[in-house]
């Protein structure tokens, strides 16, 4: 408590944390369309190709305002998408390509443009540099709330077209005969993930700002099928990691701010990956381990009830030696038997060998039903 | 020209063909993307083999590279196995993880090295020829020129012995599988060789450039010609011809020379993307024009034929009224109009046009096939 305490004391810590809470929070929401459109790597496309247009912006206008320097990061941003698409439609060059040029030849162009503004007799250049890597300690509450401010009006926005971007993401044929506006919905769409991107650039960087966008949808993706929950749990888990990492690196040196939050996110998304009920990998190990018993269980079900049409008393006993060879190669044959006994379907004789129960020689005729191979 | 200056050129040039070599298989099989994932991702890599031999300099820093590659590729293809996530989200979840751990350990623990995530991200070529490589007391040149060179031998001599079965598995991978060619052995040296060439080239232009070297000379080949080893010439040629210029560009503007290669990369992709013949967005755009014009002339034709001799081909053929009956607007009626009759295809009767024989041809022509 009294961490806390400090914690909210602490100007810098409140300031850099609910920065990067919030940003978490609106790069999760983005993320979620992104990922669902299969524009998972966009993210990393966009914020690289924002730095020419941050070193653009200073040099045109000489002020490091946070505001004029992210509606350079954007304006760079937003072409370079532009022209990724315009790359895929008129050549034979593919996205994946179309994607690496952009955002290689983009970044090594704000490198060029970085290094000239270094090298010129100004004194006011210094932090830019911070945008590579993000250093949260170097925001300022007015960069908070410039965040606050852009971040609301991203999320009001996608509030105020959620049907259609739903539409956008999972049917986007059939928006189209409709008659939605689909490219308009597109091009807003990619509007407001380059202007949630920029607004992260400050604190996580350029380099790393990608893993916010695609880390918090994908890990949110394995807890629910529905839109609603995965971008209110995206969110969520933007936020933590986003309030996690910056105050990690707030409180221990020489630790900066955009791998710590990638870290923290790395946890979430293995975690979500390993454990999600319905999806996650244990979660399958599990439900595959007790389909493959009960599927046993009813095989040798069926072979005691192969066994039991050949008698004429169906009560008749069978050894469990006959079994098992007649399931070669499962095994388990005295497993399924207790539990099949367990469910009142097959039950021992006094010489030791196996029969089906009246119950069980229903249940048997019944899956030989279903199997289409009964009477 | 000082020497150095010669030497940065020569580094340069050699980085540029040593990425554009595998960059060509990356371009063709759709993973361009993956030389991004494995640039960054090296980083986790190098970071650990310098904590273990404490050289940076060490061949054991490319083998960890290389293992880091493929270890790269390994965990994005175990992700997408999964089912749960795409591959795209695969690989943009894999590489900031492992390229995250390698920053914070840099950051950490080997911040007074010359191992910082500035040069790492960035490259100092201007300090390539600093780091001599001595044999026996005498000064034989750059180490990285030597370095990049064995990378581009073992690049061409890869690409050489393996050419058909690359070949192969980059257009027709389910063929090279039954044929026993062993696309996933390919696919993994491939990955091996991309991760080679990246520890070798990140030093002099770091990371990120890399992935512009490696992309973009290829690319921009790719819209130029159509054989795979024309291909392959192509790009190592646009490399080496971006490196120098990238390297005068950075002179001038005294900037990255890192930044300003892959600048010069890109350029010249927009000059083919611009001008490449009969592919480039001049050439499209004047065969749309082109293909407008000749449908036109040829709807023209057809229209003056059918109502060519019936009572109506006063009133249909009337010039002032063609644009009317053709859907068209005055002006482009009036050109093509003005085409035709200088083409000798049709020529004005009074206020009507009527074929020529030559025009009547056409006509018939285009509406048989």
């Amino acid at each position: 408590m009294e961490f806390l305490g400090d914690l909210l004391a602490n100007y810098t810590l409140r300031t850099v944390g609910m920065g990067a809470v919030f940003l978490g929070a609106v790069n999760g929401v983005l993320g979620s369309f992104a990922v669902l459109r299969k524009q998972s790597l966009l993210g990393d496309a966009i914020s690289h190709a924002a730095l020419p247009g941050i070193a653009l912006a200073f040099l045109l206008t000489g002020s490091k305002a946070t505001i004029v320097l992210l509606l350079g990061a954007a304006a760079a941003g937003w072409v370079g998408t532009l022209l990724v698409a315009n790359i895929v439609k008129n050549t034979r060059v593919k996205y994946d390509s179309a994607l690496g040029l952009v955002l290689s030849v983009f970044f090594g162009a704000g490198l060029v443009l970085l290094t000239y503004i270094q090298r010129m007799p100004v004194a006011s250049q210094a932090g830019l540099d911070t945008f590579l890597f993000g250093q949260a300690a170097t925001l300022l509450s007015r960069d908070v709330t410039t965040i606050g401010i852009l971040g609301s009006a991203v999320l009001l926005i996608v509030l105020a077209v959620w049907k259609e971007f739903k539409l956008l993401c999972f049917d986007p044929d059939f928006a189209l005969s409709i008659g939605f506006p689909i490219r308009w919905l597109d091009v807003l769409l990619i509007t407001l993930l380059v202007t949630s991107i920029v607004i992260g650039l400050q604190t996580v960087g350029v380099v790393l700002m990608s893993a916010m966008v695609v880390a918090p949808a994908a890990a949110a993706r394995q807890w629910t099928d529905r839109l609603g929950a995965m971008v209110a749990i995206s969110a969520f888990f933007g936020a933590l990691a986003g309030g996690a990492g910056a105050l990690t690196s707030s409180l221990v040196a020489r630790l900066p701010t955009g791998p710590t939050i990638v870290l923290y996110l790395t946890v979430i998304v293995l975690v979500s990956l390993l454990a999600a009920p319905n999806r996650g990998v244990v979660w399958n190990r599990v439900r595959e381990r007790v389909n493959r018993n009960s599927l046993q269980a009813e095989a040798v079900l069926a072979d005691l009830h192969v066994l039991a049409m050949r008698h004429e008393n169906p009560g008749h006993g069978h050894p469990i030696s006959v079994l098992r060879t007649m399931s070669i190669g499962h095994g388990g044959v005295d497993r399924s038997l207790e539990v099949l006994r367990e469910r009142g379907l097959v039950r021992r004789t006094e010489d030791g060998t196996w029969s089906l129960t009246a119950r069980g020689l229903e249940e048997a005729e019944r899956l030989a039903g279903r199997r289409g191979e009964g009477p | 020209m000082t020497a150095p200056q010669v030497e940065i050129q020569l580094i340069a040039a050699v980085v540029a063909v040593s990425c554009a070599l595998p960059g060509t298989f990356l371009v063709l099989r759709r993973m361009a993307m993956m030389s991004d994932a494995i640039s960054h991702a090296i980083l986790f890599g190098i970071v650990l083999a310098f904590f273990v031999v404490r050289d940076l300099s060490s061949p054991f820093l490319v083998v960890a590279a290389a293992l880091t590659g493929v270890l790269t590729v390994s965990l994005v293809e175990l992700l997408n196995r999964t089912g749960l996530v795409r591959e795209d989200a695969a690989i943009g979840l894999t590489f900031p993880a492992l390229f995250s751990i390698g920053v914070i350990l840099v950051a950490r623990y080997a911040g007074s090295v010359h191992l910082d995530t500035d040069s790492v991200l960035l490259g100092e070529l201007a300090f390539a020829p600093f780091n001599r490589l001595e044999v026996m007391g005498y000064d034989i040149g750059p180490r990285a020129l030597f370095l990049m060179t064995g990378i581009m031998l073992v690049n061409i001599l890869f690409i050489a012995v393996f050419y058909k079965e690359l070949k192969l598995a980059t257009f027709d991978a389910s063929l090279a599988g039954v044929l026993g060619f062993f696309p996933g052995f390919l696919h993994y040296a491939l990955m091996s060789i991309v991760s080679v060439t990246a520890v070798g080239a990140f030093d002099a232009v770091g990371s990120i450039l890399v992935v512009a070297l490696m992309i973009a000379p290829p690319a921009t080949a790719y819209l130029l010609v159509d054989r795979l080893s024309l291909m392959l010439a192509v790009s190592a040629l646009l490399g080496a011809v971006s490196a120098v210029s990238g390297y005068w560009i950075a002179h001038i503007l005294d900037a990255s020379i890192a930044g300003s290669m892959a600048s010069a990369a890109g350029l010249l992709f927009g000059a083919a993307y611009l001008a490449a013949p009969g592919r480039g967005l001049i050439a499209l755009t004047a065969r749309r024009v082109r293909q407008r014009w000749k449908f036109a002339q040829t709807m023209l034709l057809v229209h003056l034929y059918n109502h060519e001799g019936l009572p109506e081909e006063v009133r249909e053929n009337r010039i002032s009224n063609l644009h009317d009956h053709l859907k068209w607007d005055h002006r482009f009626t009036g050109r093509v109009v003005a085409v035709a009759g200088r083409q000798g295809l049709a020529e004005s009767r009074g206020n009507y046009l009527v074929l020529t024989e030559r025009g009547r041809r056409s006509a018939k022509e285009a509406m048989v096939g």
